[in-house]
């Protein structure tokens, strides 16, 4: 063994360091499968659409859907609710994002951008709050529908208005827009 | 202290011939037979003994039920049930595991508010602290898992509340947060799936907790117990030895805490429980006001006192995790709050605040519940992170005893006399 002056890496270090790393990376693969198992398997994850039909549902009205084990909320909303959800100006929302899954993150959160064009009475929202999953109130026509005419979080508060933003408390984004079309006039696909 | 000379002698040629081969009786006699303890520690030092007991029972009775219990979405609410009803016995067993998870939280709050009040934390014990709030993370976690294995609508809503938590990284990372909350669902949504890995870490989750309990007495065998008086151990006469002295104020402490326990187990074994967990689980429909168990009601009231949805869970987390710094955010130079006039008023202020975000966090989130929820917040922080750093600069701690014979037998258990005070406690 040299004492005092810095010893010069020989081949006995780098085995040991190529040992050690090989074990490492060889740890980090194995340890992979057992993250991965945890993670939603591919029948859970196998995308599935329901189809519903509208027609029963009157003005004023809502109905609960579940898609993906999700709620998804339908409302036939009124025209002053529309009107409502209209003359809000961006800037007094929390979140400015549409959180429409058919549109870009970027795209504004008006009442348009939240529904579909010509069937602005119509919206169609997972029915979950964005702050820590409870199902908001405002389905059924005697829930309290919070101080802006939407939803209303029993959990922790959070207020939304007749186009599914969040308004007042802890939640931090709009109600999800999932992906939707009308496949007639009374029925959209979801999913 | 870990040091101290035992007095182990093997007695028939059987122990003889073990000791040279594993001594574990010669350690166990030293560490609880003649381990010198304190000779003034009160009734709040039997917390300890009453939550390695409670640990044992929980694991004991965890074992029996997990024998008829069926960790699927279909089967968990009616096995749960037929425990109850058909199980023989399965009545008592399943009552003494679910209230026996609210008395070990009641023994461990005790128990944690004793050190706060006699500086326990102080060095040496930094360590000792920090693997206290480490087994009370584990049981934490251990608790809220076991409550969601019922599956009704209490359990189901409460997995996808903390869950949920998880779901604010979004803010920081986007898309993170729910990465994370999938993967520890399995799925889209709280589901059989996460019941079962659930059940898995709840079953495996209580002996982590033995093996660190294992580490926290191996800890305090080292640096030797803390007592009211907050000083160290000088000579033999301050202590007396474990057996049986400290022992059998342990089980006496003990037998009158059974009392409590079995008067909720027999008498009412559901009251800490709530009324909605016997509907089954839900997911289309969430209970009008959510509770978790009255144990994490003070987090819960901080989680929901702040408006932000990161911050609140940030709050949340570090109102726990703040606990593991109290050894440095104290800067006074004594232990006991006995001899620190200015803090012992905050201390109970602090206890005061703690009971009252646990009132609160009980209450629905609204009006006047939200504003006090706010004040007592602001004050668990203040507490921890400037009352606890500035009191102990500026305040003038009353006289200590000389030693804790002194403290115990007053002027005659001066220097000069403690010989002849102790010595008919002599070993």
């Amino acid at each position: 063994m040299a004492t005092g002056s810095v010893e010069e890496p020989n081949r006995r270090d780098f085995i040991v360091i190529a040992a050690q790393a090989f074990a490492g990376v060889g740890a980090a693969v194995a340890l992979w499968p057992f993250i991965q198992q945890m993670n939603p398997d591919a029948s859970t994850q196998a995308l599935a659409s329901i189809e519903v039909d509208l027609s029963p549902v009157k003005e004023g009205q809502a109905i609960t859907v579940s898609w993906r084990g999700k709620p998804v909320f339908v409302r036939h909303r009124t025209g002053q609710e529309v009107q409502a959800a209209k003359e809000v100006r961006l800037g007094d929302l929390v979140d400015r994002s549409a959180r429409n899954d058919a549109l870009p993150e970027s795209a504004p959160a008006t009442d348009p951008n939240r529904t579909k064009k010509g069937k602005e009475n119509w919206i169609v929202l997972v029915g979950i709050c964005t702050h820590l999953g409870c199902i908001p109130k405002g389905q059924s026509l005697n829930d309290s529908r919070g101080d802006y005419g939407g939803w209303f979080c029993p959990c922790h508060g959070s207020h939304y208005d007749t186009a599914g933003r969040i308004r007042r408390g802890p939640a931090p984004r709009n109600l999800e827009v999932p992906t939707y079309e009308f496949v007639s006039d009374s029925k959209i696909k979801i999913g | 202290m870990a040091g101290h000379e035992s007095t182990y002698q093997p007695k028939s040629r059987f122990e003889r011939w073990l000791d040279e081969r594993l001594p574990i009786a010669r350690m166990m006699h030293a560490q609880f037979v003649d381990f010198p303890t304190p000779r003034n520690i009160n009734y709040l030092w039997t917390t300890g003994g009453m939550l390695t007991f409670f640990l044992g029972a929980q694991i004991l009775t965890g074992i029996v039920l997990a024998m008829h219990y069926l960790p699927s979405a279909h089967d968990a609410f009616s096995s749960v049930e037929a425990i109850r009803r058909d199980v023989n016995y399965g009545w008592l067993i399943r009552n003494l595991h679910a209230v026996g998870a609210s008395m070990f939280f009641l023994a461990v709050y005790i128990h944690v508010g004793r050190g706060l009040y006699y500086g326990s934390y102080k060095a040496p014990r930094e360590v000792l602290w920090i693997l206290g709030v480490v087994i009370l993370l584990l049981m934490m976690a251990t608790a809220f898992m076991g409550y969601s294995l019922p599956w009704g609508q209490m359990s189901f809503w409460a997995v996808t509340v903390i869950t949920n938590l998880f779901s604010s990284i979004d803010s920081i990372v986007p898309g993170l947060g729910t990465r994370i909350v999938q993967w520890l669902w399995g799925g889209f949504s709280v589901s059989g799936t996460t019941l079962t890995r659930f059940f898995s870490l709840h079953y495996v989750l209580p002996f982590a907790i033995v093996g660190v309990v294992v580490l926290h007495i191996w800890a305090l065998h080292t640096v030797g117990q803390n007592n009211p008086t907050g000083l160290e151990i000088k000579t033999k006469s301050d202590s007396v030895p474990m057996s049986p002295h400290a022992v059998m104020k342990d089980m006496f402490g003990l037998a009158v805490f059974m009392v409590l326990f079995t008067w909720f187990v027999f008498f009412l074994p559901d009251y800490l429980g709530h009324a909605d967990n016997y509907i089954e689980a839900n997911p289309l429909s969430t209970p009008p006001h959510i509770v978790p168990e009255w144990y994490f009601l003070p987090y819960y009231a901080i989680l929901r006192a702040i408006p932000n949805k990161l911050l609140g869970v940030i709050a949340m987390f570090s109102s726990i995790i703040l606990l593991c710094f109290v050894p440095w955010l104290d800067t006074s130079r004594v232990r006991s709050t006995k001899y620190r006039p200015l803090y012992k008023g905050f201390f109970w202020l602090f206890i005061v605040t703690v009971i009252a975000l646990g009132y609160l966090g009980s209450k629905p989130p609204e009006g006047l519940y939200v504003f006090w929820a706010r004040v007592f917040t602001a004050y668990y922080f203040i507490h921890l992170l400037l009352v606890l750093p500035i009191v102990g600069v500026i305040e003038t701690p009353r006289p200590l005893p000389r030693s804790i014979s002194e403290a115990v037998l007053g002027a005659a258990g001066g220097p000069v006399s403690v010989g002849a005070a102790s010595a008919p406690e002599k070993r």
